[in-house]
């Protein structure tokens, strides 16, 4: 492992303490939401459709309720009404609040294999289970259509009847599958094309993939008879369950209370609700708590996968491989629902480069599979997957390394990106030269099949609401309290940059997430925004607390603050140098003579689009006669900004290249001809396990954020943007073969490699 | 003045004009001068005296939290952007 990281000046960050919970975690003690279990608590299942498209005619749950130990069946007219029009905003923009109702429970239509059309309370599992095969659903099965292009051809099947597509806040008059467009323009591309000296175009394709996390989908609720509803669900936001749930439910907010459990895996996609209503409307019905737990198979069909895509992306350049103009039409599916990360890859198509003549067209389409979900950097794999392999093809035309190349292009402080805004400084360069210098790439790989290839990738740095409270301990220990759910160890990083400030060992703070009743609003922990934002607002609660213990200081020793430092980790009298105190003394003089020390920490932080990037080197070996694929080498180097803990970070750049390597190689929903999933198991779904993978290597590159005290930038996304394209490269290197489209399963690497043999062309290609 | 750039999707509302300087000293201010230069660019960004939930306003490059009262300097940048979240 390479760790370019160091503490330097800190004595707390940087560090690689052992995680508060990990004890509770290995021992197997933490709280899963699927191990929550109330007095009288009953079991719940849900139903889900096996049409991909259909109307439903009518549901009869008679049976289902008159089967012995069935306390309750719930339907979408246990929902409250919907007109067509009514609108919310959750968070995330504004949605039609039927989408949001309609996904939960369907209504009228379902849209997708998988959607969920009743739940079910019994004494037991097994029953409610069996009760579903009681309920009677009379559909009207429709014409499916399952891929992006498809649906937005004009005699496609319509998903909704009163669907057109949003430009900017203006509708277009034509229903359509097309929910938005979007457009953004730099320069003149025109001018750039012609001024080129090559120029290509392709189109790619991507595969819908799922988050793939361990832990299914879970939600326990209790709903009292004075109103008051509570909730127990694994997610990556309490508080947007909590204002999800009363939307739906059409419920006062301030009835909500969510307390979020340990959490098995989100990456995005625990960041929607699915069963928490359900589970509250089968409470309200039987007096009772419910608990639903999801089955893989309803995971994979009823929950949000990322968005396949289809991408076309011509470039320009001059014979130095200087990019002059890039073009970019891009069409994401959104699943049954409009809301597809297709707004992200318009901003993250060429935000690595300066390309000064640029344009991209995005399209955001509904189909029949379920309602896509963010999935760590959304929108931003997809794209890097066109542009850093056509890079790659340039470089070749004009005999360049693949590094220079990038480098040459990089972007940096004062590139103006294709949506018009001006990078900040970033650390673009730096992770390139990193890999430029790194071991790996200047160890020569040698044999037949065996290719390397490299690629970058970008994300944002999301910032919105944290908050953050912090009591002191006679003892001198602190109990913070944070609301940011912790699922990649954040607990930890956060504590750590409030122990910074105070110079306090981290073992000394202990932090907890609280529930949407203890603790201030919290924003999601997505968006690469916790320890960037959550852990700036600790750093802002230990100065609070700073300044309230410089006051019991004072107070004890009958100065003004303004007499007292706190310095070298010692409260010091300026008037009396031979006087000072640890936070350990300050804390039992002030519990004993003081009020409570309760400090606070709060930010609004805007949405830094420095962010960071991610760039790796990867070296494979192709079996030309089984098509696998073999990952020799893996090296992931990521900007940090600052590494609050360094293991950490490795940690979420390690994760998000092996989610990358699925991508590439394996993952992908199967659909039948029907719009049905043919492959909702982990059997069938092949995600890379440790036998599948080399050690990843990490580079950690320290580009501090300037925008936050101690230059954290968020690392939990940008390292899966760049893998897939990475092996792309080093596949074509090995084998001489470009693919355009994702996965590159065994049978599409047989398939090429034959059509090379028979074809010769002077360059092969697989997919578009 | 406030250098206010116009997504290509709304410049049909400004004749074809990609950017142009407005006057104002909040993102309010701004709005309310851009729709008296150009009727109807007010409504497809803001409602209810807010910015449109699916609208994200950008000034000097960074995306703002704080809606129409953020203070705007003459010689900064202001761009409208849809709102995006991440994973």
């Amino acid at each position: 492992m390479s760790n370019n990281s160091d503490n330097g000046k800190y004595k707390v960050i940087g560090t690689r303490p052992v995680r508060h919970d990990g004890a509770e975690k290995v021992m197997g003690k933490a709280i899963y939401g699927g191990d929550v279990r109330l007095s009288g608590m009953l079991f719940g299942q849900v139903l889900r459709s096996p049409h991909a498209h259909a109307r439903i005619k009518s549901i009869d749950t008679s049976k289902a309720e008159e089967l012995e130990g069935v306390r309750a069946v719930v339907t979408s007219a246990d929902l409250p009404k919907t007109n067509e029009d009514d609108m919310i905003d959750l968070g995330e923009g504004m949605t039609r609040l039927k989408y949001i109702r309609d996904n939960i429970l369907a209504s009228d239509k379902v849209l997708y294999r998988g959607h969920a059309v009743a739940g079910v309370g019994a004494i037991n599992q097994q029953t409610a289970d069996e009760a579903l095969s009681l309920i009677e659903v009379e559909y009207e099965v429709l014409p499916a259509v399952v891929n992006v292009l498809d649906a937005m051809k004009d005699n496609a099947p319509l998903l909704h009847d009163t669907l057109t597509t949003d430009e900017m806040g203006e509708q277009t008059d034509k229903t359509s599958n097309i929910a938005a467009h979007l457009q953004h323009k730099l320069g003149d591309p025109e001018k750039g094309f012609n001024e080129a000296d090559i120029v290509i175009e392709h189109e790619f394709h991507t595969a819908t993939v799922h988050q793939g996390y361990i832990e299914p989908h879970n939600g326990t609720a209790m709903w009292n008879p004075d109103g008051q509803l509570t909730i127990w669900t694994s997610t990556q936001g309490a508080f947007v369950v909590q204002k999800q749930t009363a939307a739906v439910l059409d419920h006062p907010i301030s009835k909500v209370k969510v307390v979020p459990q340990e959490i098995g895996g989100g990456f995005g996609g625990k960041i929607p609700i699915y069963l928490e209503p359900v589970a509250a409307l089968l409470s309200r019905k039987t007096g009772h708590p419910v608990k639903l737990l999801m089955t893989r198979a309803g995971v994979f069909e009823g929950t949000g996968p990322t968005p396949g895509s289809y991408v076309r992306l011509k470039l320009g350049a001059d014979k130095s491989g200087k990019l002059v103009a890039g073009d970019c039409y891009l069409a994401f599916e959104a699943g049954g629902y409009p809301g597809s990360p297709m707004f992200c890859g318009c901003m993250c198509i060429f935000a690595c480069y300066d390309v000064p003549n640029a344009i991209v067209n995005g399209y955001d389409v509904v189909v029949n599979k379920p309602k896509s979900a963010p999935y760590r950097a959304p929108g931003s794999t997809q794209v890097a997957f066109a542009i850093e392999t056509m890079l790659d093809e340039i470089a070749e035309k004009i005999g360049m390394d693949s590094f220079d190349i990038r480098l040459l292009n990089a972007a940096k402080e004062g590139t103006r990106r294709v949506d018009d805004l001006v990078y900040p400084r970033i650390g673009c360069v730096e992770t390139m030269e990193a890999g430029k210098a790194s071991d790996h790439y200047n160890t020569p790989l040698e044999g037949p099949y065996r290719g390397r290839g490299i690629a970058t990738g970008y994300w944002f740095n999301i910032g919105f609401k944290s908050c953050v409270t912090a009591s002191v301990n006679e003892d001198g220990t602190v109990n913070l309290m944070e609301g940011s759910t912790d699922i990649g160890g954040s607990r930890t990083s956060i504590a750590m940059q409030f122990a910074e400030v105070l110079a306090l060992p981290v073992e000394d703070v202990n932090p907890r997430v609280g529930d949407t009743g203890e603790i201030g609003y919290n924003d999601v922990t997505g968006g690469s925004r916790t320890t960037y934002a959550t852990g700036y607002a600790a750093y802002n609660a230990a100065q609070d607390v700073k300044a309230q213990m410089i006051e019991i200081a004072a107070k004890h020793w009958e100065l003004t603050a303004d007499d007292v430092e706190f310095v070298d980790e010692f409260f010091k009298n300026k008037k009396d140098s031979s006087k000072q105190l640890t936070f350990k003394e300050l804390a039992k003089i002030g519990s004993a003579d003081d009020s409570p020390v309760i400090g606070k920490g709060s930010v609004n932080l805007g949405f830094h689009i420095g962010g960071s990037f991610a760039t790796n080197i990867v070296d494979v070996e192709v079996d030309p006669e089984t098509g696998k694929v073999t990952i020799l080498r893996f090296t992931a180097i990521q900007d940090a900004g600052k590494a609050i803990h360094p293991s950490y970070v490795e940690g979420q750049m390690q994760g998000g290249s092996v989610q990358g390597i699925g991508w590439a190689l394996n993952e992908e929903y199967f659909y039948n001809t029907d719009g049905k999933m043919e492959n909702s198991t982990f059997l069938d779904y092949r995600i890379p396990t440790a036998l599948d993978l080399p050690m990843i290597e990490t580079i950690i590159v320290e580009v501090p954020n300037p925008t936050h005290p101690y230059g954290v930038r968020g690392v939990g996304e940008a390292n899966i943007a760049p893998p897939p394209a990475a092996i792309t490269n080093a596949i074509y290197n090995a084998i001489g073969v470009r693919f355009r489209e994702l996965p590159m399963r065994p049978d599409r690497i047989i398939a090429a490699l034959a059509a090379k043999r028979e074809s010769e062309p002077m360059e092969a290609v697989a997919g578009s | 003045m406030p250098k206010v750039s116009i997504p290509p999707l709304m410049q049909k509302l400004t004749h074809g004009t990609s950017v142009v300087l407005v006057e104002g000293e909040t993102v309010r201010e701004v709005i309310d001068n851009l729709e008296k230069k150009y009727p109807g660019t007010k409504d497809r960004l803001c409602e209810n005296n807010r910015i449109r939930p699916n609208i994200a306003v950008a000034v000097n490059s960074e995306i703002i939290t704080v809606g129409l009262r953020k203070q705007v300097e003459p010689d900064n940048e202001v761009h409208f952007l849809p709102a995006i979240s991440g994973g």
